[in-house]
Formats: structure tokens, C-alpha cells, sequence
């Protein structure tokens, strides 16, 4: 699933959009209808934010909105129903720190499946510790995205974009998410390094502030990941799905690369 | 995160270099004040019939165990070339021993506390402030230990070039668990050294992240004496009203390493609650998990109520005041001296009491 979406955005000369939202946040409906209308609004993929008391790569904005999920009593069960009963019309992965996922227990793979997730994002699992996890993931044709960071050595980006499924998550700079500013095209070099390595999309997220950042980014990548940013969106009030559009037309690449 | 793999590296390379092991040394015989008295309790022995010394961490300076490890940690820092050190600290304890390492080797220093413990340790702050440290006061999650330690991961995650984490406990990735209870582990030789021809019966020590216990234990582990470790029992034992992680929780990840932790079903960590801000933490050193699992140390708890009682029970029988983290050690010895009638035990006392005046004070009821 994951594979083909990006298949299809680079057969359109575009990259692919891939937005974060955080399940259950305000409450559950709301963020399945919001998380569904970005869908309608051209996002490419649909990553769902799994609440996590502890997310220590996230910054003030996605730590706030789950502590509120969590308050409403969220939980990754509750999350899988509640998704079953959607169709969103393009792929979902969930975005999880590991403990939930390791507390869910041994029926994870089969209940994400009949819930129409395609894969997992887990930003505290690192490659050398993915072996146990991924391998139960393929056993029910599931991704396991890893994630890639400047800070990354050269034998860790190899095992990185070797072991990755569906995408390489790059993450833009040093830090947590929602910290946006100039220099997003400093992570250029380790997407090229990446890309040298694999034949396996290369995605970049953290601190995507913008329409702008966005289309920086799809001038050398094959994704672009948003999620602070339309959290932000929302919280004031604005018409997010109409930002996706604008997100998702900054994806185009006018002039062939 | 790379920045960790860095660290292994340069322990790998620290530990097997005596010059490092040399200067750590140094820092704790003319700085420090190491070794520090094993003191045999004689008139809280008489009163429980069992034989009790004390392992005297309070009398270091700074007034607990934790300049042991943040030296050590501080050092490599150096060998880092790091220039910012970054903290979390519960009581206090673990932050004002990491600004002091900062100021003896001009180094800057930002301490992560979360609000709840802001308030209640005052001079903690104070010390801290004086020291030259910048305090960042953490309000997110339950405002304690555990908050701290994430904030302190994300300014990491945000500068990992010029800053090394010093984490103030056996948890956290490789090689921190490791790392900390070897600089730790001079508590528990000086023990054997001091001891000399007699043997212990049973060693106990106060566990939240688990420092002062390994350090404790590690020397000892391959000899035949029980051990004990002394969780936080808080005001009782549902959910979120003690900071016992060995002896309530489970098994889950959290901060980087697999060990017991307090969570719920969905796998969240649930908020604890202890009188010592020291043990208010939901996880544990995941060699604690290990000895528990193995069946070498056995975990126990105590209320708020019993640590208090044994704070000053000791302050009045031998004129020493504990920390509350520490008197929970007492506080089991002094439930179980039935039990151990004739033994002789040793106990880490691992910090002293001042800090705690306040929380004493507000208590003075409660017993």
C-alpha cells in the first residue's frame, strides 16, 4: 500500500503528501473526521498519532494534544475500532512510541490489519533494536518505517535503509517535532545519502511549517511529512483541510527534476 | 540516538584507561572525602536486636551518593569535549551534584526539575542556583522525575553536539545502567574493605531509579548475602499512590531500556506518588529488573508514614538524619527486625536529611 502511493505520486511528478494527526484528539470522531477529510483533501498517506503519556520526540504542541486524547480516555484499542468503521481511502500508518504496541499485546499485527493500517512509525525503536517487531509486521504484510536523523552514522543509515518498509522517515534536523524555521534544505545531503543506499522512498518531516517548507522539500525527496503544524491549524480554528490543499499543491513539481 | 552511541564508545574507552580511573579517584579522595565511615548504629542495634551499620553516603560532599556517579559522568564529559551538561533530578540530590561537578570544572550546567518537586525541595534550588546552574522547571505530565527526564532527552535530541546528558540513575540506554553503577560501585568496595573479617548477613538499600542500591550490591553479587531493595510504598498501593516499579509494575520500555515500569493496561505510564522526591519515579535500572527476575535481590515497600517514623527514629537514637529516600531502607529493617534478630546488616545510608526539614515539618502529625 505504502509502496504504491509513493509509486503513483512519482508517476504524477509529485511528492507524496503525508499528514500527522493525533488519533482521539479532540475526541475520537472528531479526529477520524478531520484525519478523513485531509484524505479527501489530497493527502497521499494518513499517519495517526498513537497518544503516549511519555513522547519524548515531540514537542509542546503534539505532547499537549495527547495528554488531551489520553485525558478523554483514548487508547490504542479504542483507536483500532474506532478506525475499522472508517474508510479513509488512502493508507494509514500509526505513529507509536513502543510501549503501548509491546502492551497491546500479541494480537497487534491481526487487529491493525482488519483496521486497514498498512504500517508503523515507531521513533523510539532504533534499527539495531527492530528485528523482533518487524518481522512479526511482514508476517502480516505490515511496514516498519525507521526513522533516519542527521545525526545518523554511515553504518546506522546502511542498516536504516536496508531494514525500512514503505518509506525512510528522515527527520529534518537535530530535535523534536514542531520546531519549524529556515535550513529544512540543510537535510538534503542525508536524503541524496539515503536515496544512493536504496531504491525505498525517502520521506522528510519535523518542522514542515509550511506550503513553502513543503515544496522545498519535494524538490529532493519522495515525501513530505506534516503534523505540528496542522495540529496547530486546528487549535486555532482554521479550515485544515483547506491547508492540506495547499500542502498538497506544493507537492507538485512543475518542472520535471 | 548517535550521541548515545558516542558515550558507549568513550566509557568503553575511559573504563580500560587508568588514567581516567585514576583522576575519578582522585576527585573522590580530596573532593569528595571518600572513603566514607561504615558506622556501626549501636544504640538503634540494641533497640532492635539486630546489628546495623551504616554505610555513611550523607557524610560525602554535597551530601549523598550522587557525586560519585556525576564526577565520573563529568570526566567523560570532558573526554567528550562537551561543554554543556544537561540533568534531570527528583530530590534535588542528583542536580545539585552535577552543577557542583560543573562549577569545580567550569563547565555550564541546565537542570531539568519537575514543578512538583521545585516546590518541595526549596534548598535544593536554592544550592543549585548558587552553583551557577541554569533550573528549568518541567510542567508537563505529572510534573515530577519522570517529566524531567523527557525534557532533558529533548534538549539532548535538540543539541547533541556540545551536550552530554547526565543522567542521574541506572536507567536510560546503554551504556548508562552500566556506566552509573560502576562509579557507583566504590560504595560497596569500601564496604567489603571496611567490614573486614565480618560478614554481613544481608545488605539494604532504598531503590527509585536504583543508583545507590547497585553501588551497594554490585560488589557483592557473586558473594552468598541476601539482599534487599526498598521501594517506594507511598500512601497505599493502588495506582498512582507509590513508586513501588518492582513490586507493582511490569515489564514495558520507557526512556530507553526495557524494564518494570508503572503503566496501565494500554501501556501508559501511570503517575506515582512518595513522600522522597528521590523515588517518585514509575521505572527502574533494568539491572534491578534482571536481579529480580533472577531471584538475587528480593524488592520490598514502605508507606510514606513508616519512612518517616524511621527518619526520626534515627535522628534520635544515633543522631543522624536521613533522607527520606534513604530512611526507607530503615524503614524496612526496622518493620522486619523480628525477622532479623541476631543478623548483621548493612545499609546504605545514601543521603542526608536537611533537605527534607520542610516536608518533616509538615508531617509532624502524621505518625
Amino acid at each position: 500500500m505504502i509502496n504504491s502511493a509513493f509509486r503513483q505520486c512519482r508517476d504524477k511528478n509529485e511528492a507524496a503528501l503525508i499528514t500527522y494527526f493525533p488519533g482521539g484528539y479532540p475526541d475520537l470522531d472528531t479526529s477520524l473526521d478531520i484525519i478523513k477529510s485531509m484524505a479527501d483533501a489530497g493527502a497521499d498517506i494518513l499517519e495517526i498519532g498513537v497518544p503516549f503519556s511519555d513522547p519524548v520526540a515531540d514537542g509542546p504542541v503534539i505532547q499537549a494534544a495527547a495528554q488531551k486524547a489520553l485525558e478523554q480516555g483514548i487508547s490504542l484499542k479504542r483507536l483500532l475500532e474506532g478506525l475499522s468503521e472508517y474508510d479513509m481511502g488512502k493508507p494509514v500508518l500509526l505513529m507509536s512510541y513502543l510501549n503501548p504496541l509491546i502492551a497491546y499485546g500479541e494480537t497487534l499485527m491481526a487487529d491493525a490489519r482488519s483496521a486497514s493500517v498498512s504500517g508503523f512509525i515507531i521513533p523510539d525503536l532504533p534499527v539495531d533494536e527492530a528485528a523482533f517487531f518487524s518481522d512479526k509486521a511482514t508476517e502480516q504484510s505490515l511496514d516498519l518505517i525507521l526513522l533516519a536523523a542527521p545525526t545518523s552514522s554511515e553504518k546506522r543509515l546502511t542498516a536504516i535503509a536496508k531494514n525500512s518498509r514503505g518509506f525512510i522517515y528522515t527527520v529534518s534536523r537535530t530535535g523534536i517535532t514542531g520546531q519549524g524555521g529556515a535550513g529544512i534544505e540543510n537535510v538534503k545531503p542525508l536524503v541524496r545519502s539515503l536515496k544512493s543506499k536504496t531504491d525505498t522512498a525517502v520521506a522528510v518531516g519535523f518542522g514542515v511549517d509550511g506550503p513553502e517548507a513543503a515544496g522545498a522539500i519535494a524538490g529532493f525527496a519522495d515525501g513530505v511529512i506534516v503534523g505540528t503544524r496542522l495540529i496547530r491549524a486546528f487549535d486555532a480554528g482554521e479550515d485544515v483541510a483547506a491547508l492540506v490543499r495547499e500542502l498538497k499543491d506544493a507537492t507538485l513539481r512543475r518542472s520535471a527534476q | 540516538m548517535p550521541a548515545v552511541e558516542d558515550v558507549a564508545r568513550a566509557y568503553d574507552e575511559a573504563a580500560a584507561d587508568p588514567a581516567f580511573i585514576h583522576a575519578h579517584e582522585n576527585l573522590l579522595r580530596d573532593y569528595v572525602g571518600r572513603p566514607s565511615p561504615l558506622t556501626e548504629a549501636k544504640r538503634l542495634s540494641d533497640m532492635l536486636g539486630v546489628r546495623i551499620f551504616l554505610k555513611r553516603e550523607d557524610l560525602n560532599h554535597t551530601g549523598a551518593h550522587k557525586i560519585n556517579h556525576t564526577l565520573g559522568q563529568i570526566l567523560l564529559a570532558q573526554r567528550l569535549g562537551k561543554e554543556r551538561i544537561i540533568a534531570e533530578t527528583g530530590a534535588g540530590q542528583h542536580g545539585v551534584a552535577t552543577a557542583t561537578a560543573c562549577a569545580l570544572m567550569g563547565l555550564g550546567c541546565v537542570v531539568y526539575m519537575g514543578a512538583v518537586d521545585v516546590d518541595r525541595q526549596a534548598l535544593n534550588v536554592q544550592r543549585m542556583q548558587l552553583l551557577g546552574a541554569e533550573l528549568i522547571t518541567v510542567k508537563s505530565g505529572s510534573q515530577t522525575l519522570k517529566d524531567a527526564i523527557n525534557d532533558a532527552f529533548r534538549d539532548w535530541a535538540a543539541r547533541p553536539y556540545d551536550t552530554y546528558y547526565c543522567i542521574g540513575t541506572v536507567t536510560g540506554p546503554d551504556p548508562y545502567p552500566r556506566m552509573v553503577r560502576d562509579f557507583q560501585s566504590i560504595v560497596g568496595r569500601e564496604v567489603k574493605q571496611q567490614l573486614g573479617s565480618i560478614s554481613p548477613d544481608l545488605l539494604v538499600a532504598c531503590v527509585g531509579g536504583g543508583s545507590n542500591a547497585i553501588g551497594l550490591f554490585h560488589p557483592f553479587l557473586e558473594s552468598d548475602i541476601a539482599m534487599v531493595g526498598v521501594e517506594a510504598g507511598g500512601r497505599g498501593m493502588s495506582p498512582g499512590d507509590h513508586g513501588a516499579t518492582l513490586t507493582m509494575g511490569s515489564k514495558g520500555v520507557l526512556h530507553g531500556t526495557s524494564t518494570y515500569m508503572l503503566q496501565n493496561d494500554d501501556g501508559q505510564v501511570i503517575e506515582t506518588h512518595s513522600i522522597s522526591a528521590g523515588l517518585d519515579y514509575p521505572g527502574v535500572g533494568p539491572e534491578h529488573a534482571a536481579l529480580k527476575t533472577s531471584g538475587r535481590v528480593d524488592y520490598y515497600s514502605v508507606s510514606d508514614a513508616e519512612a518517616l517514623a524511621a527518619f526520626r527514629l534515627l535522628t534520635k537514637l544515633e543522631g543522624i538524619l536521613p533522607a527520606l529516600e534513604s530512611s526507607h531502607a530503615l524503614a524496612w529493617i526496622i518493620r522486619e527486625a523480628s525477622f532479623l534478630k541476631g543478623k548483621t546488616v548493612v545499609m546504605n545510608l545514601s543521603g542526608r536529611g536537611d533537605k527534607d526539614l520542610g516536608i518533616l515539618a509538615e508531617n509532624r502529625d502524621s505518625v
